[in-house]
């Protein structure tokens, strides 16, 4: 089977630039507001869904491809997929608390709140309705973890500046972390030429 | 302190509003906003579930074991959800398609697990259905408010009736990605402004008490 390099590496760069999984599609805005407070956090965060999304990844298509559809099972395509991630989920949780005590430590309670971390469950979804291939879907899984963590990390970086700013009384707390997430998703907005200019 | 009946109901509505207090459930409410129509869709979807997922979840909460509960309770949701998917891709093919990858990640909304766990867990099979009700019909509010907000804006339309002057004056960027920020933040601060002042007129504080000096109970109001 030959692999098409060019074409991984423009699903690659969409789907960590141009439709960010965060600031473009809206997905796993939860942990992206909730995890974003200190740099260090926020990169394990980030690396965790990562590692989450390609494993899921690994085991979805699989599992759709040579289980579910010669079956004619597709529809349970949501209850199997989320029983898998929240498998996953666990095993990650054993091996850090096994070898990595401080950073399960830090991640707390946004490490069982992966299983319902939209952007996981997303990742496999578009696999099988996006007709990738196996390679294809790993890429992509790979693609929206790197943006995930590249959202994560400048937004980290933006929060902290506004520790320091006196923004209006209401608008304290979550309202302004929402408008620093706009002016991001704006920013982004500037990768939108990037696949057409690069590749095309 | 034990709810009345109608407390129960009408709390996830207003003072517990699962978007616009407790700030749950946002990827939906972000990502299906740019029209009232399918906000509309995607709000009953999730109360169906969410109605669903209460009355099982709290018929069968003694027989859940505790340890097990979260794998319970993600199964139970996730085949409502399938359930929701189906009809809605039977009866409503345009709303279907319109809400996309959206509509399987009801599955994983943090409102459904919230009420699961917060609610249906310890209370009887009716105060579920109520509970239910109400924080089901206080999202679909709020994603209406907010997409009623973007559509008018950014395609000068609301339903997909075009407005008069807006229709050819519309501002792109409420229907893109930052818009929906945008209009959500200003949603967020409007409403916090609102509370501070019912909670001023309701609860002054010690400072405008004239017995505060009097009162043994003196805090230190901000």
């Amino acid at each position: 089977m030959e692999i098409d390099f060019r074409a991984l590496l423009v699903i690659l760069m969409s789907t960590a630039l141009v439709n960010n999984y965060v600031l473009r599609q809206f997905l796993g805005v939860c942990p992206f507001l909730g995890v974003s407070k200190d740099i260090k956090s926020s990169a394990c965060m980030g690396v965790s869904v990562t590692f989450v999304m390609l494993m899921a990844a690994a085991v979805t298509w699989p599992i759709q491809t040579f289980l579910l559809d010669p079956q004619g099972l597709g529809f349970m395509q949501t209850v199997v997929f989320i029983l898998v991630i929240a498998t996953l989920v666990q095993l990650v949780e054993v091996v850090l608390k096994r070898y990595m005590p401080a950073l399960f430590a830090s991640l707390g309670v946004y490490l069982p709140l992966m299983t319902t971390n939209c952007a996981v469950l997303a990742v496999t979804i578009t696999n099988i309705t996006g007709g990738h291939t196996y390679i294809e879907s790993l890429v992509h899984a790979l693609g929206a973890g790197l943006g995930f963590l590249l959202a994560m990390i400048i937004f980290t970086g933006i929060r902290e500046q506004n520790e320091n700013a006196d923004p209006p009384e209401s608008f304290k707390g979550i309202p302004i972390t929402l408008i620093s997430a706009a002016i991001l998703s704006m920013a982004f907005f500037a990768f939108d030429g990037v696949i057409d200019n690069l590749f095309r | 302190m034990k709810l009345t009946r109608k407390q129960i109901l009408t709390r996830g509505i207003i003072k517990e509003n699962p978007v616009l207090i407790l700030v749950l459930g946002l990827c939906p409410v972000l990502a299906v906003s740019t029209q009232a129509g399918n906000a509309i869709g995607m709000g009953l979807a999730t109360t169906f579930v969410l109605l669903g997922s209460n009355i099982v979840i709290s018929a069968l909460r003694k027989i859940i074991p505790g340890r097990t509960r979260i794998p319970c309770y993600i199964v139970l949701i996730a085949s409502f959800t399938v359930l929701a998917i189906m009809a809605i891709e039977a009866y409503a093919y345009t709303l279907y398609q319109a809400l996309g990858i959206f509509l399987p990640l009801i599955a994983v909304n943090c409102i459904i697990f919230a009420r699961a766990e917060m609610f249906a867990s310890k209370n009887t099979v009716f105060d579920s259905i109520l509970d239910a009700l109400g924080s089901g019909v206080g999202f679909t509010l709020a994603l209406f408010v907010i997409a009623s907000i973007r559509e008018i804006f950014g395609s000068g339309s609301w339903f997909g009736y075009a407005i008069p002057w807006l229709s050819e004056n519309s501002v792109m960027i409420f229907s893109l990605a930052p818009g929906g920020f945008i209009v959500l933040a200003c949603v967020l601060a409007a409403v916090n402004k609102l509370t501070k002042t019912y909670e001023l007129r309701t609860h002054p504080g010690c400072n405008k008490c004239p017995n505060a000096g009097a009162c043994g109970k003196h805090e230190h109001a901000s």
